[in-house]
C-alpha cells in the first residue's frame, strides 16, 4: 500500500491511568510505533525522603488504587531486607493469602470489565451486559470475592490498612477466614467457566518471542518471595536487579523504560510468571490449562486472558488452603530496632514483578528510594507487540485496526498511573503522498 | 426520558477512587440503568459528547495541560463532583507544595527537561467552581452511591461532618490514644472510613482529612504527651490531605516552631 497512515488514540480507554499510542506506515512499512505516557508524574521516590520507613507501605500504596497490596508487599519486604526482619509463619502466609485477593480482583476486573469486551465486541462492559448479563454478572461476583478478602484482613479493598513493617496491625481470627469459604468454593467453579469461556474468544495468530521475567521459589507458584529468573538465562538475586537492569528516560513519556542489560525489552506478568512456574501450579490449574489447549507455554499476547484466568483458578485455590491452614498467631507482628542500611523487595503485583529499594539511616529514616513498576517494564516490549500486530493486519480498516492495537496494549493490563510514577494512544495512519 | 448523563475525570491520581465505581459490584449495573455513563475512558472506549449532568473527577492539578483540561471540563458539567483526597485536597502529591519541583523531577528522571510539571499539585477547587466534594483517600463507595442516589433524587447527599472520634464511639472500639497510647489523627479527622485504623488497633492517618473546626492545638498537647515530637506531628499532617486546611498550617507552624527532640 503506497502513501502514509497514521492512527492516533489521544487517550487510550480500558486502562487504569492515561496513555496514548501513535503509529506511523509509510507506503506499506511501519516507520514509527509509540507508546506513550502522560499521565503527570506524581515524585512518589522524592517526597518518601527524609520520612519514616513505617511511611513507605502506605504512601506508595497510593502509586496504585488498583494494586496497592503489591505496593504494600514490596515495600516491607524491602524494609525488611535492611532491617534484617524475619516475617515467617501464619504471617507469612497470611501476607499471602491478601495479595491472592489482590490476584483475583485486578484479574477478573481486566478480564470481565476491560478486557473481555475488546474480544466479545464491545465498548464496554456496560454495554457488553445488555447482551450478556450472566456472564456480566458471574464476572462481578468473581471480583468481589477478592475484594471481601481484601476486606476482610485489609480494613478495605483500596488501600488496605492493616499491613505493617514486620507483620500486620491486627490480624484476624480463624472464624473470619472461614466464613470466605463458601464464596470461595462458588469462585472456584466460577473461575473454571471463565477460563472455558475466555478460551473459546478468537484470538489473532501471533507469537512473541519474549523474554519472561518473573520471581521463582522453590517451593510455591511465585507471589512475594523468590529470585528473578528469564526463560534466556537470567537468574539473580533480588538485590541484583539493578546490575542487570537498566531504566531509560526517553522523551515521550513520563515513565522509565526498562530492559535487560545486553539484550533489550523484556515481559513481566501472568505469561511470565506462567511460562516460568507452570510446575507450580495446583493441579486443577495444570489440568485446565492443557484442557483448554494452552501448554505449559503461552507466547500469544492475546491469550494473557486465559493466563490471568489460570491464575485466578490459582489464587481462589490457594486462598482455600491458606485459609484451611490458618492458625492465628500469637502475635500480629515481629518486632524489631530501627536500623541502618540497603534493602530490596521484589513481588509479583498482578501485572508482573515490581521492585523497591530503600536505603535507611540509623533513625530508619529514608534517604534513598527507587520503585520499578510492571507496566514500566513492560512498555518496550508492548511498542515490539503494537509492530508485530500492524504487520499482520495492515490490511485491517483504521477502525478496526485502531481497535486492535488498542487491545494489544491492553493485553498487559497496563497500569499507567503505577508506571509514572506511566499511557496515551495515536494511530497515525495517513495517507499521503511521499 | 433520557437518563441523566455520567461523566468521568481523571487528573494526577492513583485510579482508586474512579475504581470505587467499578468496585460497587452489587450496584454497579443497577447505576447504569438510572444512569447513562456517557464517558467513562477508564472503563468504556465509547465517548458520548458532552454536556454531562453529572461530572466526577478525580486528581489534582499538576499540570499545565491538565490546569486548562479542567476548565473544559467544567464548561461541559452541570454538577461537578470532585472524588478523594487528590481532587479534594491536592492528594499526597502535594507535598511538593513545600518542596523544590526542579529537584524533585532530577532525582526521579534522568532527563527533568522532558518532565512538564507545575511547581503545585492543587485541589480542583482552586480551579474551577466544584459543586460537591467526596473526601477520602480513596473514598467511601457508599458514599459515592450516595450522593449519584441524592442527585438522581434533588435531595442533598447526607454525609458526615463530625469526627472519626464519633465513628469509634458508636462502633464501640476503645480509643487506641487512651487505652495504648497510640497517637491518632481521629479527634481532627472527619468520619467516612468506619474508623477502620482504630478497628484495626492503629491510629487514624488522616484519609478523609480535616472535620469542620478542628482543634489542631489540642490535637498537637495530645501527641507531644505521647512523645511525638513537632516534626513527627507535623509529618504526620503531612500526609494524603497535607494542603487542606488546617491541617496545613498546623504543620507548617509545628516545623517552624521545632522544639528540640
Amino acid at each position: 500500500m503506497s502513501g502514509t497512515r497514521e492512527i492516533s488514540v489521544d487517550y487510550l480507554a480500558r486502562v487504569e491511568g492515561e496513555g496514548s499510542m501513535r503509529v506511523k506506515v509509510v507506503d506499506g512499512v511501519i516507520e514509527d510505533v509509540e507508546f506513550s505516557i502522560f499521565e503527570p508524574p506524581r515524585f512518589f521516590e522524592a517526597f518518601l525522603l527524609g520520612r519514616p520507613h513505617t511511611d513507605a507501605p502506605d504512601i506508595t500504596s497510593r502509586i496504585c488504587g488498583i494494586c496497592p497490596i503489591a505496593y504494600q508487599m514490596s515495600a516491607v519486604h524491602a524494609m525488611e531486607d535492611v532491617l534484617g526482619v524475619q516475617v515467617g509463619g501464619a504471617l507469612r502466609e497470611l501476607r499471602r493469602l491478601l495479595y491472592c485477593g489482590e490476584w483475583i480482583e485486578s484479574h477478573v476486573l481486566h478480564m470481565y470489565l476491560l478486557h473481555a469486551p475488546d474480544f466479545m465486541g464491545y465498548e464496554s462492559v456496560v454495554h457488553m451486559a445488555k447482551d450478556h448479563r450472566p456472564i456480566v454478572e458471574q464476572g462481578l461476583r468473581l471480583k468481589k470475592v477478592g475484594n471481601t478478602i481484601l476486606r476482610l484482613i485489609g480494613g478495605r479493598e483500596i488501600h488496605p490498612i492493616s499491613v505493617k513493617v514486620g507483620g500486620f496491625f491486627k490480624v484476624p481470627t480463624r472464624m473470619d477466614l472461614e466464613s470466605l469459604v463458601p464464596e470461595l468454593e462458588w469462585a472456584r467453579d466460577a473461575a473454571i467457566e471463565t477460563v472455558r469461556l475466555v478460551a473459546g474468544f478468537p484470538f489473532p495468530e501471533i507469537e512473541q518471542d519474549f523474554e519472561f521475567v518473573s520471581l521463582s521459589h522453590p517451593n510455591e507458584y511465585p507471589i512475594n518471595e523468590g529470585r528473578i529468573v528469564s526463560n534466556k538465562g537470567l537468574n539473580i538475586d533480588v538485590a541484583e536487579f539493578n546490575d542487570f537492569i537498566t531504566e531509560e528516560h526517553v522523551a515521550r513519556s513520563n515513565a522509565l523504560h526498562s530492559r535487560i542489560r545486553g539484550r533489550g525489552a523484556y515481559h513481566v506478568g501472568p505469561m511470565a510468571r506462567y511460562a516460568l512456574n507452570f510446575e507450580k501450579l495446583t493441579p486443577t490449574a495444570r489440568e485446565l490449562a492443557v484442557e483448554v489447549g494452552l501448554g505449559p507455554v503461552c507466547r500469544n499476547p492475546f491469550k494473557s486472558i486465559i493466563v490471568r484466568g489460570i491464575e485466578v483458578l490459582y489464587a481462589v485455590e490457594e486462598a482455600l488452603r491458606l485459609i484451611d491452614a490458618y492458625e492465628e498467631p500469637a502475635e500480629a507482628d515481629v518486632a524489631y530496632e530501627p536500623g541502618a542500611g540497603e534493602g530490596h523487595g521484589a513481588t509479583e503485583a498482578p501485572r508482573g514483578l515490581l521492585y523497591h529499594r530503600y536505603r535507611l539511616d540509623t533513625e530508619g529514616i529514608i534517604t534513598d528510594a527507587q520503585i520499578t513498576p510492571p507496566t514500566a517494564q513492560n512498555q518496550l516490549m508492548i511498542e515490539s507487540d503494537l509492530r508485530a500486530v500492524l504487520e499482520r493486519h495492515l490490511d485491517l480498516s483504521d477502525d478496526d485496526l485502531q481497535w486492535r492495537l488498542e487491545q494489544t496494549i491492553r493485553n498487559y493490563d497496563p497500569c499507567i498511573s503505577c508506571a509514572t510514577h506511566f499511557l496515551k494512544l495515536t494511530i497515525d495512519r495517513e495517507e499521503a503522498k511521499r | 426520558m433520557a437518563l441523566p448523563k455520567l461523566a468521568v475525570y481523571k487528573f494526577a491520581s492513583c485510579d482508586g477512587c474512579q475504581l470505587s465505581l467499578l468496585d460497587a459490584e452489587d450496584e454497579l449495573l443497577a447505576v447504569a440503568e438510572v444512569v447513562h455513563i456517557a464517558n467513562f475512558p477508564e472503563a468504556s472506549r465509547e465517548v458520548v459528547p458532552g454536556p454531562y449532568d453529572v461530572t466526577l473527577v478525580e486528581g489534582s492539578i499538576t499540570t499545565p495541560h491538565d490546569a486548562v483540561r479542567i476548565r473544559k471540563v467544567r464548561a461541559e458539567s452541570r454538577l461537578l463532583i470532585t472524588i478523594g483526597a487528590c481532587a479534594t485536597a491536592g492528594g499526597i502529591q502535594a507535598l511538593r507544595n513545600w518542596a523544590d519541583v526542579d529537584e524533585y523531577t532530577r532525582y526521579v528522571y534522568a532527563h527533568p527537561e522532558y518532565i512538564e510539571a507545575l511547581q503545585t499539585s492543587t485541589p480542583i477547587a482552586e480551579h474551577v467552581k466544584v459543586d460537591f466534594e467526596l473526601r477520602g483517600c480513596p473514598i467511601s463507595k457508599q458514599q459515592l452511591l450516595d450522593v449519584i442516589d441524592a442527585l438522581l433524587h434533588g435531595r442533598r447527599p447526607n454525609l458526615p461532618t463530625y469526627s472519626v472520634c464519633v465513628e469509634c464511639k458508636r462502633l464501640g472500639i476503645p480509643c487506641v490514644m487512651v487505652v495504648t497510647g497510640t497517637p491518632c489523627l481521629g479527634p481532627v479527622t472527619q468520619a467516612g472510613c468506619g474508623a477502620l485504623c482504630p478497628a484495626f488497633h492503629r491510629g487514624c492517618y488522616g484519609c478523609f482529612g480535616p472535620m469542620e473546626s478542628a482543634n489542631m492545638d489540642s490535637l498537637t498537647e495530645w501527641w507531644l504527651g505521647l512523645g511525638v515530637d513537632d516534626h513527627g506531628i507535623a509529618l504526620a499532617l503531612r500526609g494524603f490531605n497535607a494542603w487542606a486546611e488546617p491541617f496545613r498550617s498546623q504543620s507548617e507552624a509545628l516545623l517552624e516552631i521545632g522544639r528540640p527532640r
